[in-house]
């Protein structure tokens, strides 16, 4: 029978070590809020369970120049209840709110989200709309890897054995910036996203679009980086014309799939409006500041 | 013999107040006890393993390994379950087949859904208890299996039950069918009916199965003793009824099994059909010990419930005037692994709210591969009623009458004849249309992509067999014992209040109880909105006669003639122009002295109640439509309902507010999905998507009283009319708002999308 | 199978347990302490009806283990009357009518009560959102969340 072990290790040395020992069968726990549902389904089997957060690095919130880096435990309650990041990242705050109901915030993590790699998972189109980096420890070391490049596919990452994804981190903004994250899901609540759309965008002093990035979650095998939709506010002042080529973009780029959440169909008309919706929430933050 | 109380109008002081509910402070304290909450000394865990395969036949079992597991104390199989000859017998307001009974708790030949109960242990704990299930090796031969009620209709489709031929159709066919009933309603001439109309509108309507969404999952706690005596705990909605049902299925006498219904959380129906409970038991008998077997979401999803998934045809003819002339509709309705669906009520109530003289229902029962059906509140109707609810508004629109209007020229009332039998006794439908008419809501302005929609609910409710005792205590309060179980809805409140109100003491001096099934006689299920009518029928008699011992103690005391004492308002005093004056007594006064003057007072009843009055209901609801999107947002909603007489007016108002809000849900996002490989994908909370808070707005209610003549206060059932308008409601609402028409359910965001694209394209036909 | 010792504090007790590690703080709860006011609906965070707070925090108790409860402090309905005073939300939920069956009650007290701590002036729809994790099947909401807002009228003194 499975005698499954609990450690809490204090340190990320100490951590390593019981992941290199553990040969594979380890699962990290931080909110648990997919990884105990999983076990109890049996759908996983894991031998032992590390729990991540007496860790301070994975727990801490800190301002560093002007960007932030946020521990990959840290609670979704705890992120948006942190005025200064929250006000900074309001995009990224829009996706975190969004995972689950209050009681899951309470628990859930975003390193959790993005490690589970659910396509649909609500804290990444954002994080990778702003360039968010994530920062790993492993057997070999320190390497730092931008968001994007973790999920590969459904349930899967591209972590090497034994490695832990630590801390997020977000860039300084420069001014004029806004990122905004829309989800569409059949219920106001409580639900997988059908569609997501992260944006964030940077404007010059003069409200031209000068940068910006579109990202698509729960469209595609991964959340998707999508360059047309964003080159289609790059140079513009993000008027009705721009926002149209970003809806037409944004569901050209969709690879959606038929399940218990949405049509393909639906998905990739509605990536289009979400897209385009996000954008104006963005830009309108963008605009106040 | 069946009992009809009649309805006596008279000033009330309790009935039409509203009290606090008896079993309120236990449950907002996280006292009250639930069947998963039980808890008995030695117990062990059970746990059921399911059939991973939509169909397959069941070649072998082997238990051996599970069994030598440290910790696991019983297994058991179809080899412990005998086999059940063809018996009916009702069942809430579903019936069911013992044969079947039997083979759905626990498979015999074949498996017929993912889900289907193969076996069962029961070990020292719930992880040795997963661990045996897995160390179970049963052999299938997957069979083809079909979902869908039109594919499973086909000559072709494959079957499920090789003995099972279409019953009502003559001559009698001679290849199995998956058609296990065909049934005919009729009156009139429906061909010439057709020829008068002006107007004829038909069309096909098509909805998924939907799941009652209780948030307690079913639990039971079994205990046998080496004496055949068997204890059971368990979440029921009839514990009179299951416990029939076990000891038929378990050949055990009735009289040895006592079931004690816990406090229910949520049944809506589904809880009116045994699961677990002779399993348990069974595993108590081999084991000697307590069993405890409490199913996980996962598996109240893929076993248990739900309601039919249907397809409907519903022609309706009318003249210009908007006089329905004929109607017509055509009902085949999912029963799930084995026979027995909703459709033989559906058929009733599909033109009941209408006077029509010519009128024809044909309704299929039909088996598939999904799990068996229960009853969902109102069984069927809602089904049915989205469909015609749907033509009656297409009809009023193409000729432009007033949708409310248009009811109101063919509405039943009083006096109507059915065509399914009886005459329609006093109603209140009527009153529900003008109420509807002149309230604010159906004149209030509508923005842009919003829009009304308005349907209406008819409900036969039930009564049936119903027993009750009360006693007053020596200090002159009362203990009624009920054996109606209170699924919730308040009636336990209803019953006091009613006690109360015919002693004429205060209602806090009412205590009511559940009473085991060693306490009273036999108790139909509480289901067909049938608690405070035939409950409280008894209730009231009980009281009767209580009163009538009363009154006889105080003839003895006092010495004068049993007829010069008059009970009014709690106290025992003399009869006006009665011959003889004496000081009165209070109910307190005459119980203390009751172990003197004969022994304690009681009264008792036990009846077969019967003149169940309809219900009748109309809906207004107002949506707002997204056409970026097809999300579908309500606005607002309100309810007219005839209730005969609101006991507890709030309690009332939760039966009409909870029944709208998953009518609700049914509309627009409950649904099951199944793969191509038959198994359910979402047997959960996360993809079954019931209405959360943020969902839905306040549903306003307007309580209609025209008093049921056959009960002593005037109730009619009022527990489910309410979830049969809604879809209806909802796509009449979302055609006027956005101009396109559903005809099947779920109305999900990806439907509504589709045709509003459809629409702006101009493919769709109309 | 060795077993974890935990000690924490639920409603201002300190109390002591054994649990397996796969036992969640809802089956430690339920099964080892005996406090079955909390209820499992689902299992899997989808319906509110096992809420309770740690360390003040509203969650789910189906998704933390009993061995993550180990020096934390755990509030459940059990605790939520003061002696004989039940809390204003528990008196109003009465009055109002706001609960049916019950069986969602206890997880609903303990998340209306949490969102009143955080927002003692919440709108309807601040009421409905802030309670969208827990499921009802019998009241539709209507009355819940008119108790909501009276408990918290009454307990601002207004």
């Amino acid at each position: 029978m499975n005698e499954l072990r609990y450690e809490a290790p204090k340190t990320l040395k100490a951590a390593l070590a019981l992941l290199a020992g553990a040969n594979g069968s380890a699962r990290m726990l931080a909110g648990g809020t997919d990884l105990v549902i999983q076990m109890r389904s049996g759908r996983i089997e894991p031998e032992l369970l590390l729990d991540l957060k007496s860790i301070p690095e994975m727990m801490t919130i800190v301002s560093k120049n002007g960007g932030y880096r946020f521990g990959a435990a840290v609670s979704c309650m705890d992120l948006i209840e942190h005025e200064a990041f929250a006000k900074a990242w309001p995009g990224v705050i829009d996706g975190i709110k969004l995972i689950g109901s209050i009681q899951v915030k309470a628990r859930a993590s975003v390193g959790g989200n993005l490690c589970n790699a659910s396509p649909a998972a609500d804290s990444v189109p954002a994080l990778i709309a702003a360039g968010a980096r994530v920062s790993i420890l492993g057997p070999n070391g320190k390497r730092e890897v931008p968001v994007e490049e973790i999920p590969i596919g459904p349930g899967k990452t591209s972590l090497a054995p034994g490695e832990i994804v630590v801390s997020i981190l977000l860039p300084k903004r420069p001014a004029h910036s806004g990122d905004a994250y829309l989800r569409f899901t059949p219920r106001t609540e409580m639900d997988i996203a059908v569609v997501g759309a992260g944006v964030n965008l940077t404007l010059d002093g003069r409200g031209k679009c000068r940068q910006a990035r579109v990202c698509l979650g729960a469209v595609a095998d991964r959340a998707l980086l999508v360059p047309e939709a964003a080159a289609a506010l790059i140079g513009t002042k993000v008027d009705a014309a721009a926002l149209e080529r970003l809806a037409a973009a944004a569901s050209a780029a969709c690879r959606p799939i038929d399940d218990k959440r949405g049509t393909r169909e639906f998905r990739i008309k509605v990536a289009g409006v979400m897209a385009r919706r996000a954008a104006e929430l963005a830009l309108t933050r963008a605009r106040g500041n | 013999m069946s009992t009809m109380v009649k309805y006596e109008e008279k000033p009330l002081k309790v009935v039409g107040t509203r009290p606090i509910r008896p079993d309120g402070v236990d449950k907002v304290t996280g006292r009250a006890r639930f069947a998963a909450d039980y808890s008995l000394p030695g117990q062990l865990i059970g746990k059921v393993l399911r059939s991973p395969h939509a169909h397959a036949r069941l070649k072998s079992i082997d238990t051996s390994a599970a069994l030598a597991l440290p910790g696991v104390k019983a297994v058991v199989t179809r080899d412990d379950f005998a086999d059940m000859a063809s018996e009916f017998a009702a069942s809430g307001e579903l019936t069911i087949n013992f044969r079947d009974v039997t083979r759905n708790m626990m498979a015999r030949e074949k498996v017929f859904y993912d889900g289907h109960p193969v076996a069962a242990v029961a070990a020292t704990s719930e992880s040795i208890a997963r661990a045996a299930l897995k160390l179970i090796k049963v052999e299938y031969e997957v069979l083809p299996h079909v979902i869908d009620v039109v594919e499973a209709m086909k000559a072709d489709a494959p079957i499920l039950h090789e003995q099972q031929f279409t019953d009502g159709v003559t001559p009698k066919p001679d290849k199995p069918s998956n058609i296990a009933k065909r049934m005919v309603f009729a009156r009139g001439d429906l061909e010439a009916g057709f020829k008068q109309a002006d107007l004829i509108i038909e069309h096909e309507f098509n909805t998924k199965p939907v799941h009652q969404g209780y948030i307690e999952p079913q639990a039971c706690l079994a205990s046998y003793s080496e004496d055949g005596q068997v204890e059971l705990w368990t979440g029921t909605q009839g514990h009179f009824v299951f416990r029939a049902q076990c000891a038929k299925v378990l050949q055990m006498d009735t009289g040895k099994l006592r079931v004690t219904p816990t406090e229910l959380g949520g049944g809506f129906g589904g809880k009116n059909n045994i699961y677990g409970e002779p399993l348990a038991i069974a595993l108590s008998r081999k084991s000697q010990r307590p069993v405890k077997m409490v199913m996980t979401r996962e598996e109240v999803f893929r076993a248990t419930g739900p309601t039919s998934g249907a397809n409907v045809k519903v022609k309706i003819g009318c003249t210009k005037d908007g006089r329905i002339v004929a109607a017509e509709a055509e009902l085949n309705f999912q029963a799930g692994a084995f026979a027995g669906s909703s459709v033989g009520m559906a058929c009733p109530c599909t033109f009941t709210r209408y006077d029509i003289d010519n009128v024809r229902v044909v309704g299929h029962d039909v088996t598939v591969n999904r799990p068996k059906v229960a009853a969902y509140r109102a069984p069927g109707a809602p089904i049915i009623v989205f469909g015609v609810e749907s033509v009656i508004d297409e009809l009023a629109k193409a000729l432009a009458i007033d949708p409310i209007e248009f009811r109101l020229k063919n509405a039943a009332k009083e006096g109507t004849q059915t065509y399914y039998g009886p005459k329609l006794g006093p109603i209140g439908y009527i009153e529900t249309l003008t109420k509807a008419k002149a309230h604010p809501h159906y004149r209030a302005p509508l923005g842009p992509n919003q829009g009304r929609g308005v349907a209406t609910g008819f409900w036969f409710n039930i009564g049936m067999e119903t027993s009750s005792r009360l006693n007053v205590n020596e200090d002159g309060t009362v203990t009624l014992i009920m054996g109606t179980v209170d699924v919730a809805g308040g009636s336990r409140a209803s019953m006091a209040m009613m006690v109360a109100e015919e002693f004429g003491i205060a209602y806090d001096r009412v205590r009511p109880v559940i009473g085991d099934t060693n306490a009273l006689g036999f108790n139909f299920i509480t289901a067909g909105s049938r608690g405070t009518f035939a409950g409280g029928m008894a209730a009231v008699l009980s009281a009767r006669e209580a009163i009538g011992k009363l009154r006889q103690r105080v003839a003895q005391i006092r010495e004068v003639a049993l007829e010069d004492v008059l009970w009014k308002d709690g106290v025992a005093q003399p009869a006006p122009g009665g011959a003889k004056q004496f000081a009165p007594m209070t109910l307190a006064e005459i119980a203390r002295m009751a172990g003197k003057t004969g022994g304690s007072i009681s009264g008792q009843s036990e009846i077969n109640a019967q003149g169940a009055g309809p219900g009748f209901c109309t809906h207004i609801v107002d949506v707002e439509v997204d056409k970026q999107t097809g999300a579908v947002k309500i606005l607002r909603y309100t309810i007219v309902q005839d209730v005969g007489k609101a006991i507890h007016p709030a309690y009332v108002e939760g039966q009409m507010q909870g029944a709208a809000v998953q009518g609700i849900g049914w509309s627009l996002n409950e649904e099951y999905f199944y793969g191509a490989d038959g198994v359910l994908q979402n047997p959960g909370f996360l993809d079954y998507r019931v209405p959360v808070a943020s969902d839905v707005p306040f549903i306003d209610t307007v309580i209609v009283e025209v008093p049921n003549p056959n009960h002593p206060y005037g109730v009619r059932g009022c527990g489910e009319v309410s979830i049969i308008p809604p879809i209806a409601a909802i796509s009449n609402a979302i055609n006027n708002a956005v101009g396109i028409r559903l005809r099947n359910q779920p109305m999900s965001p990806p439907a509504v999308l589709k045709a509003l694209g459809e629409a702006a394209s101009g493919k769709t036909k109309s | 199978m060795a077993k974890h010792r935990v000690s924490a504090t639920v409603n201002g007790d300190a109390v002591e347990f054994l649990c397996e590690t796969q036992q969640t703080l809802l089956d430690v709860l339920r099964d080892e302490l005996h406090l079955t006011g909390t209820k499992e609906g689902c299992g899997t965070g989808d319906c509110g009806a096992c809420s309770v707070t740690v360390e003040g925090r509203l969650m789910c108790s189906c998704l933390m283990l009993g061995v993550e409860a180990a020096g934390k402090s755990i509030q459940t309905i059990e605790g939520m009357a003061q002696g004989e005073a039940l809390h204003p939300l528990q008196r109003k939920f009465l009055e109002h009518a706001a609960l049916q069956c019950g069986v969602c009650t206890p997880g609903f007290l303990i998340a209306a009560r949490s969102l009143l701590e955080r927002n003692p002036d919440p709108s309807e729809e601040e009421v409905r959102y802030g309670l969208a994790g827990n499921l009802c099947r019998c009241t539709g909401y209507h009355k819940i969340v008119e108790a909501v807002l009276d408990a918290a009228r009454e307990m601002r003194g207004a």
